[in-house]
């Protein structure tokens, strides 16, 4: 930046100077707090947590290392395993279907002029938080309840059990999910498609694209960064399922249909005092993280598309 | 494309095309505003049902609205738990993280947009990766460090690492300072203000956007957390309100479940009350944060 300048009377270079000088001191004091912080409550739990793995510790006697003993014990654990597939499964449902469904409200909403009303419609469970909405949810779901009730009078079934059934149980998850994530989704998707620029939609719609052309070929792709980034956090935040598995199906679901990566580290951890199982079932969920974001990063350069400009 | 040109919307006649649009335009009203519906129905249920008596919700079909209308499950979910005394714990927990992250994080927020030192950008690249650690990871380290600090059931324990660090408000204000003409600054420093003055006095006031969207999305984060509080407080008197809303959760019998509806709306009526008047800078905040700082 200062070589660029138009040459500076001389006191003007020793001042410069000084400033930079003291501005390297000041560059930490402002850091300071924050970094702090990142050490004492992220960077070291974050090592401790890797040490942890690798041990043996209840918390009362003197920690024992036992090597990789903690992670064959935990990717052996039948219970571990079926966290991962449920977990799996949450982020496999959740994702496409709720991504899917925030894009249509999006198009749809990008053709209204008024459409405060429904923003305030479809963002309201985003504002609410997940322990009042898996408790609302809850008793939606009761085998005497209204969903279960409407079903069986609609379609002369036997009403469905969807919290005590095993199956449905997860899919519950899934819906309640989606149901708290697609108004944010949508609105994120709206404000990518109100930066399209309106003549490239009109030069389009001479060259005759329908709506769906005009979706599939000229809208998702402009906006495909922004799906891309949507993905990633909708990934990573439904790998970290629990507040809604813990309330919504009190624990981990019947049979542990619904126990997943993260109730299954709280369970370890806060119920049965196994810190090194626990931070090796910890470790495995960082690991699985990193794998599926690296795996869309990689995918992406298939599939998303940025502007050259 | 070359076989679609033969029906180009030009050959349709013009009153013909207008007349389409307006009911396409209507039936998309009638769509959104059923799914819109359909998405706050869980909230019209459980105000609905939280007004019922004990033998209307185990009629079969169950009734749409209540008769008689009740206030008795209300009166006994405020009395059968210390909802208030929650509230105001949520309520100065959210406040002190909140005002800790606006400074801290603006502060660092700052540095990395604007001051040239040492390590700057290894150091943004560790804030930036560290986004990619489930807090959940760092949950039992976490636990121990906090009963070292003796702070296990004491809002300390969820105050102040909320103050001191959040990676994506530290991120976010990088890119709302971004955004601000440097010509502000540099005619102060010509002036000879330094640093700690500048950012107080100039760059501060010029991110009160940036600020109120952040207070907004930590806000919204705080006050939703459960695991740590879960994890970390014990004392019914200490906890936060999504906490002690989980009391209801099959403690009480799950058959008057109006109680349990009545809990759950006193936990977020106010929250939606909330919502609605300050949706659009709401909305926006969110939205903004889901882009990145976008």
């Amino acid at each position: 930046m200062t070589t660029t300048r138009p040459a500076p009377a001389v006191p003007a270079v020793r001042r410069t100077a000084a400033w930079r000088r003291r501005d390297r001191r000041w560059g930490w004091v402002f850091v300071g707090p924050q970094l702090i912080g990142m050490v004492l409550f992220i960077l070291g739990p974050f090592v401790a947590s890797l040490v942890l793995a690798f041990a043996s510790w209840d918390g009362l006697t003197a920690l024992k290392w036992v090597g990789l003993a903690n992670f064959v014990d935990q990717l052996t654990d039948e219970l571990l395993l079926k966290s991962i597939v449920n977990t799996l499964l949450i982020a496999l449902i959740t994702v496409p279907v709720g991504l899917a469904l925030a894009l249509l409200i999006a198009v749809a909403l990008e053709k209204l002029r008024t459409r405060s009303l429904y923003l305030v419609l479809f963002f309201a469970p985003v504002v609410t938080s997940t322990v009042a909405v898996a408790m609302i949810w809850q008793q939606l779901f009761r085998a005497d309840g209204v969903l279960s009730g409407f079903i069986a009078s609609t379609f002369h079934i036997d009403p469905p059990d969807w919290l005590g059934d095993p199956h449905l149980a997860l899919i519950s998850v899934c819906i309640v999910t989606i149901w708290s994530s697609v108004g944010l989704n949508a609105v994120i998707f709206l404000a990518g498609l109100q930066g399209i620029s309106p003549s490239l939609i009109e030069a389009a719609q001479l060259d005759g694209a329908g709506a769906w052309s005009l979706l599939t070929r000229i809208r998702m792709p402009l906006i495909s960064p922004i799906i891309f980034f949507s993905t990633i956090v909708a990934f990573i935040s439904s790998l970290q399922t629990f507040d809604t598995v813990f309330v919504l199906t009190a624990d981990a679901g019947p049979d542990n249909a619904t126990r997943t990566i993260v109730y299954h580290i709280y369970d370890l951890g806060f119920g049965r005092f196994e810190f090194g199982p626990s931070s090796a079932a910890s470790v495995i969920l960082l690991v699985l993280t990193l794998v599926i974001t690296g795996l869309q990063f990689a995918a992406q350069k298939r599939f998303v598309h940025y502007e050259s400009d | 494309m070359a076989a679609t040109d033969t029906i180009a919307p030009a050959t349709l006649g013009d009153r013909q095309a207008r007349t389409g649009r307006t009911l396409r335009k209507v039936g998309l009203h009638v769509v959104l505003l059923g799914a819109g519906l359909a998405m706050v129905f869980p909230f019209v249920w459980m105000l609905l049902t939280s007004f019922k008596t004990l033998p209307q919700l185990l009629e079969d079909p169950l009734s749409f609205l209540p008769n008689p209308w009740t206030i008795a499950n209300y009166v006994q979910a405020w009395t059968s738990v210390p909802f208030g005394q929650a509230y105001l714990n949520s309520a100065y927990i959210c406040l002190l993280s909140v005002a800790g992250t606006l400074v801290t994080a603006s502060m660092a927020g700052y540095a990395f947009a604007r001051i040239e030192f040492k390590g700057a950008k290894a150091l943004f690249i560790v804030f930036l990766a560290t986004q990619m650690i489930p807090k959940q990871v760092t949950l039992i380290p976490f636990y121990l460090l906090m009963s070292k600090f003796g702070w296990v059931d004491s809002h300390l324990s969820l105050i102040v690492p909320a103050m001191l660090v959040n990676p994506f408000a530290v991120f976010l204000m990088r890119q709302f300072v971004l955004t601000l003409p440097k010509e502000l600054e540099e005619a102060a420093r010509v002036d000879g203000c330094g640093r700690w003055r500048m950012f107080w006095r100039i760059v501060l006031p010029n991110l009160r956007p940036g600020l109120a969207a952040l207070a907004i999305i930590v806000a919204l984060d705080v006050w939703n957390n459960f695991l740590f509080p879960l994890v970390l407080l014990n004392t019914p008197d200490l906890f936060t309100v999504p906490l002690l809303l989980t009391s209801f959760r099959g403690q009480f019998g799950t058959i008057n479940y109006g109680l349990v509806m009545a809990a759950s709306a006193i936990a977020t009526v106010p929250m939606l009350v909330a919502f609605v008047i300050g949706q659009r800078k709401i909305i926006a905040s969110l939205a903004s944060s889901g882009l990145g700082g976008r």
